[in-house]
């Protein structure tokens, strides 16, 4: 990593929980969240057009009701006191009438317009960050921990929320009346205006402090969270193991630990509000006492009028009310800006397996898979398969056994495209894999693991997972196929039957089952069984086998298993030692041989006779 | 725990939420301050505008010079103090707030720990995290400025108009009708808010639930590439939270245009009404000024009422949902019982067990006794209700008629800390943690030694560990991903045997090792057996070897009992479950 420039080190999440990065990269980080917000609000420029307008227009009827009112005082009054009638004044309450209505009408099409580019720029957000996660490689995920993108997926989207419908309004208002009032107060009287404006450095000063300040305070913030969360999480899917080996006492404290780091985060932010916003409104009101002073002493003198120091009086309040909520607003811009920096950086990460620009068709996937030269290691030091050629032609059933570590499974999520190899390449019918799109890679290989995820949904909902439009004759037949139909039908509901969170009702052999019947539907050209029977009981596993015969036909298979029963269906058997093939032959010739597999295969009769 | 002593009468929103005041309680003197500092720092800010009433009235209309100076330096000192107070109170909800929310979320996370399997395999975590941070968050703010500001902003409004009535009291009237619509169309618009604010917190927990389930099932969504189905539910749900969202928006902008038009309406009628008193010398030009001011000041407190008052329903909501765990009883409590030295003396006596709500029992009838020391191999077709079996010794789900005991014992009278160091379970899908392997070896055992880790290693031959990149310190991923599915059940299973557990329950470990590792562990596993009492469900024959006896579950209740060879040769059934695979 030494080698490499700055830039690409802080590329993508790398930035996350970090305390402190160099100034550089933060600029660098705050400029990727920039553009990120920048494109998602580009396709509002005209709704934005818009929302300027009605802002200004609310903004110059807010700010025309105080000086109507001194006005009033001024003219109005005096009017009235020489008897000349209620002409003025009534003119002038009706424009403060005329000016409150205009503020009504556009402050609600202000709050209207503002809600929906917010929530559109939302709905977009979650979009993306859910795709690009689910883009992602299975390398990326294992890192970066489910916990995490829960966090990014729902408190980071919610804190940028917070701040499109509550921050932005804040913050147009809040400017818009600052520079409005401004300006008011040197029209309504030079002298008296300066005076008014005169702690304006100090105010800015006071805020350039709290915005680095709050800064740092609100990474922190988040940070935290995101740990509280994933703890939070992980402890709850591991429940189980949790309850079973006492472990609630250790995940307490330690929970407690974090949420206290937490409060502690959240604390110290709070505490930099405590001491911004009363400094703010002891600016204002010293401010307001000098303009008392010397307003009264001008007034005393008849250099302003009564009506004059009235209006100054009503606009320095609306001077410094806004100021707390440009505070507040620095609050919500924080925690937006420190989730948007996250965020930006999921979105930034390279998806491990990237789509081809241009896609190799394969209509029709005869199912070779061929190995040239294939290097692959997760880490640069520890080569798993340090180098391998291998040929398997469309439709042979190829067993690959070998001690655990061997590379089996790496082999198997080659051809999947979990991963793409070091150096080499992985071709189907003579396709490097990485010039096909997903799709069509996806439907022609597929794999079963031995973790059997099931979504909530029903049981055929799951078996149709690959094939969403397949006719429920076929969920059936792929059922009945691989021995799940009994089990199914016996559900209450049968196939309609809910799952429950992640299958919590059914055995871990039925859920096996769900997922073969799943594979079998998918119906692939390459499918690839990695451990697949290993939950079975000896019934169940049998007449997988049985189906796995008709199923084969006509379509490459790659079984890894541990049993050798399961060898039987094979056409070539692959022993595999250190990311190397050492034997490779059917496995009538390999167990005629004296090599590893025939040590396997006698090891596991022994096994078989103590069944008597 | 908040409140256990109330009554589970219906709840209602607002009743969650007064039931969670006991957390203040700890804050009480902090409380006191800050309410103090509030109420008095409103008071000041009252007082500004009457002294610059008094500076016009008196200095700029009579020339007082000297009492100008003196009003002035009254204003500061207001201003000063004002400030001050307003440090004060919020320094002092720092710490309160986040005080109150730190505890809630701490007694909801022990709580949830308390709760039984039964609880959790219904609830995603994901709704579970919605309530533990936005929903409190949301309390948080409520009790933090919410609670604060909805009395501060009434009593400000009160006194203001006092106030008001006092300078003059038919203008002081108008301002006070004024309020009177403000009430009522906050009072309609609360409902009507407070059912859009629960259907947004529970579709943004659905959505946080899709978003739980396509980061934990990423793997089977891209071995299908199904990336576009799950994004299609995921949208659909997202697009339920943006109409939802903008059905709030577009009340909420009705609403709060009409709280912030109203006291531009009576500042108008405010002065025309005052102009015309000024002019017939009823009012001085000061109280206008001052009045006018006045009112402006209370625009915002009126304003602000509608905000607090969405802030206050959406806390009760979220109040609402966060007791709705909080009261959920952890049906699985200990008894007092610890059993000071124990044999292990397993037995079932008539167990059943059914799911709530089904009408089938997943288990029936099921009495086993085994004796301290012996393994007895549990054997059953996929689904006859062996891991359910498993799951009554450790209590992680309780039987609904029988009993099980051990040494005697009904397990429910056992402390759960002694009935679990008794038993410890290997499960056939181990749960590894994001933490180290030793963290994960010794869950149950934090003070285990060196020794006992590498003992327990050594049986689950799972000494690869020391070969990872930092050995036992190596922080595997979660649910520990990068391990093989092997290594995984290997280290489980080393968790289990770790401190030599009185009962060993083994639910098909071995089902991801490879035939030579296998053979291994059962070779160490006879070793720690013969010493334990063991329940070892198996699907091969060489993992009932590790059995003296075995029972044959079928369709939830044990048909046979007997050696393995005794079954072997007397019950087919058992011969086609674990008789030799057909051989090449």
């Amino acid at each position: 990593m030494m080698t490499v420039s700055t830039d690409r080190q802080w590329q993508g999440v790398a930035a996350e929980n970090q305390d402190d990065v160099p100034q550089k990269v933060s600029l660098l980080l705050r400029e990727r969240s920039r553009r990120l917000l920048g494109e998602l609000l580009r396709p509002h420029r005209r709704a934005i057009a818009r929302l300027v307008v009605v802002v200004l227009l609310s903004n110059v009827a807010g700010l025309s009701i105080p000086y109507l009112v001194a006005l009033g005082i001024d003219t109005g009054i005096p009017a009235l006191a020489r008897g000349e009638g209620m002409g003025i004044t009534l003119m002038i309450v009706g424009s403060i009438l005329g000016a409150a209505l205009a503020q009504a009408l556009t402050r609600q099409a202000f709050l209207r317009i503002s809600g929906r580019i917010g929530q559109d720029v939302l709905l977009e957000l979650r979009r993306r960050v859910f795709t690009h996660f689910q883009r992602l490689s299975l390398s990326f995920h294992e890192k970066y921990t489910s916990g995490r993108v829960i966090s990014r997926l729902t408190s980071d989207v919610e804190a940028l929320a917070e701040l499109l419908q509550a921050g932005f309004d804040g913050l147009v208002t809040a400017v818009l009346t600052l520079v409005g009032t401004a300006v008011m107060l040197l029209i309504l009287d030079v002298h008296l205006g300066l005076v008014a404006l005169a702690p304006l450095p100090l105010l800015f000063l006071a805020t350039r402090w709290f915005r680095r300040q709050s800064a740092l305070a609100y990474r922190r913030t988040r940070e935290t969270v995101a740990l509280v969360i994933v703890h939070f999480v992980e402890s709850m899917t591991g429940i189980r193991a949790a309850q079973t080996f006492r472990r609630e006492p250790r995940n307490q404290e330690i929970f407690e630990q974090l949420n206290e780091d937490y409060r502690a985060a959240n604390a110290r932010s709070m505490h930099l509000v405590a001491i911004f916003m009363p400094g703010i409104k002891l600016i204002g009101n010293v401010t307001i006492a000098l303009v008392l002073v010397y307003g009264g002493w001008l007034a005393f003198r008849q250099e302003v009028t009564v009506g004059v120091l009235a209006a100054f009086l009503l606009y320095l309040r609306q001077f410094y009310e806004p100021m707390q909520e440009i505070s507040q607003f620095y609050n919500t811009l924080q925690s937006a800006g420190a989730a948007l920096e996250k965020l930006s950086g999921v979105l930034e990460e390279p998806p491990g397996v990237a789509e081809p620009e241009h896609p190799v068709p394969l209509p029709a996937a005869r199912g070779a898979v061929t190995f040239a030269g294939v290097r692959f290691s997760y880490t640069p030091d520890i080569p798993i398969l340090p180098e391998l050629d291998l040929e398997i032609p469309a439709g042979q059933t190829v067993a690959v056994v070998g001690a655990t570590g061997a590379g089996k499974t790496t082999v198997v999520k080659l051809i999947s495209r979990f991963y793409d190899p070091v150096a080499g390449r992985v071709l189907l019918d003579g396709v490097d894999l990485r010039d096909l799109d997903e799709a069509t890679l996806r439907r022609a290989v597929v794999m079963v693991t031995q973790e059997n995820f099931l979504f909530s949904g029903t049981v055929a909902d799951n078996i149709r997972f690959g094939r969403p439009d397949a006719p429920m004759a076929d969920v059936v037949a792929a059922a009945t196929a691989v021995g799940a139909h009994p089990f199914i039908s016996g559900l209450p509901g049968g196939y309609e039957a809910e799952v429950g969170k992640r299958g919590g009702r059914m055995s871990a052999g039925q859920r096996q089952l769900v997922a073969f019947a799943r594979a079998f539907l998918a119906d692939p050209a390459v499918l690839i069984l990695d451990e697949a029977t290993s939950s079975l009981d000896v019934p169940s596993e049998r007449l997988v086998q049985r189906a796995l015969r008709t199923i084969l036909a006509g379509r490459t298979a790659v079984i890894i298993a541990h049993r050798l029963s399961t060898v039987e269906i094979a056409d070539r058997v692959l022993v595999m030692a250190d990311g190397r093939v050492v034997e490779d032959g059917p496995p009538d010739r390999l167990i005629a041989a004296s090599g590893r597999f025939a040590g396997l295969h006698t090891a596991w009769l022994e096994s078989l006779s103590a069944s008597g | 725990m908040s409140a256990d002593d109330e009554p589970p009468s219906a709840p209602s929103a607002s009743i969650s939420l007064w039931r969670l005041r006991s957390y203040l309680r700890p804050y009480v003197g902090t409380l006191i301050v800050a309410w103090l500092a509030a109420i008095l720092s409103i008071a000041a800010s009252t007082v500004i505008p009457l002294v610059g009433r008094e500076i016009i009235d008196g200095p700029v209309v009579r020339g007082d010079q000297g009492a100008l100076l003196w009003l002035g330096a009254l204003t500061l000192a207001l201003g000063v103090v004002e400030a001050f107070l307003i440090f004060l109170r919020r320094w002092t909800q720092g710490f309160l707030v986040f005080g109150v929310e730190t505890a809630i979320r701490n007694d909801l996370y022990a709580h949830l720990q308390r709760l039984p399997m039964s609880f959790h395999d219904e609830w995603q975590s994901g709704q579970l995290l919605s309530r533990a941070t936005t929903d409190l968050s949301t309390i948080r703010r409520f009790f933090g400025f919410g609670a604060l500001f909805l009395v501060m902003n009434i009593l400000q409004l009160t006194t203001v108009t006092i106030l008001l009535l006092r300078m003059h009291w038919p203008l002081g009237l108008l301002v006070a009708v004024s309020a009177l619509p403000i009430v009522y169309v906050s009072i309609r618009f609360e409902h009507r808010y407070t059912v859009l604010s629960r259907q947004v917190q529970d579709e943004q927990g659905d959505l946080a639930t899709i978003v739980e389930e396509s980061a934990l099932g990423i793997r089977t969504i891209k071995a299908f590439g199904r990336r576009g189905h799950v994004f299609g539910g995921y949208d659909e749900v997202a697009g339920k939270v943006y109409r939802t969202s903008m059905a709030k928006v577009r009340l909420g902008s009705r609403f709060f245009t009409f709280l912030e038009v109203i006291p531009n309406v009576t500042l108008a009628l405010v002065l025309l009404l005052g102009a015309a008193a000024v002019a017939g010398g009823g009012l001085s030009l000061g109280t206008l000024v001052a009045f006018t001011t006045m009112v402006l000041q209370l625009a915002w407190p009126v304003a602000a009422l509608g905000y607090i008052l969405a802030m206050g329903q959406e806390a009760m909501t979220a109040a609402d949902r966060v007791m709705e765990v909080l009261d959920t009883p952890p049906s699985i409590v200990g008894g007092p019982v610890v059993i000071e030295r124990p044999r292990g003396h397993l037995r079932f006596e008539g167990v059943e067990f059914r799911f709530p709500g089904a009408d089938r029992p997943v288990l029936r009838d099921v009495t086993l006794d085994v004796r301290p020391g012996e393994t007895v191999a549990i054997v059953g077709a996929t689904g006859s209700g062996k891991t359910t079996l498993t799951a009554l010794v450790p209590r992680l789900a309780d039987v609904t008629a029988g009993r099980v005991t051990i040494d005697g014992q009904d397990v429910r009278d056992l402390t759960l800390p002694a009935l679990r160091s008794v038993v410890a379970t290997a499960f056939e899908e181990p749960t590894l943690f994001s933490m180290s392997v030793r963290e994960n070896v010794t869950l149950g055992h934090g003070q285990a030694s060196e020794e006992e880790v590498r003992a327990a290693l050594e049986v689950a031959q799972a000494t690869f560990a020391y070969d990872l990149p930092w050995g036992l310190e190596t922080r595997i991923g979660e649910q520990g991903m990068s391990l093989s599915g092997g290594q995984r059940q290997r280290l489980a299973l080393a968790r289990a045997v770790l401190g030599h557990p009185k009962i060993l329950v083994l639910d098909d470990t071995l089902s991801a090792l490879d035939v030579e590792t296998e053979a291994l562990v059962e070779e160490a596993l006879r070793r720690v057996l013969a010493d334990a009492t063991g329940i070892v469900v198996a699907h091969r024959a060489s993992t009932v070897l590790l059995a003296d006896r075995v029972a044959l579950l079928r369709d939830g209740t044990i048909a046979h009992v007997g050696t393995h060879h005794q079954l072997l040769n007397e019950v087919p059934e058992y011969r086609s479950l674990l008789a030799a695979e057909e051989v090449v």
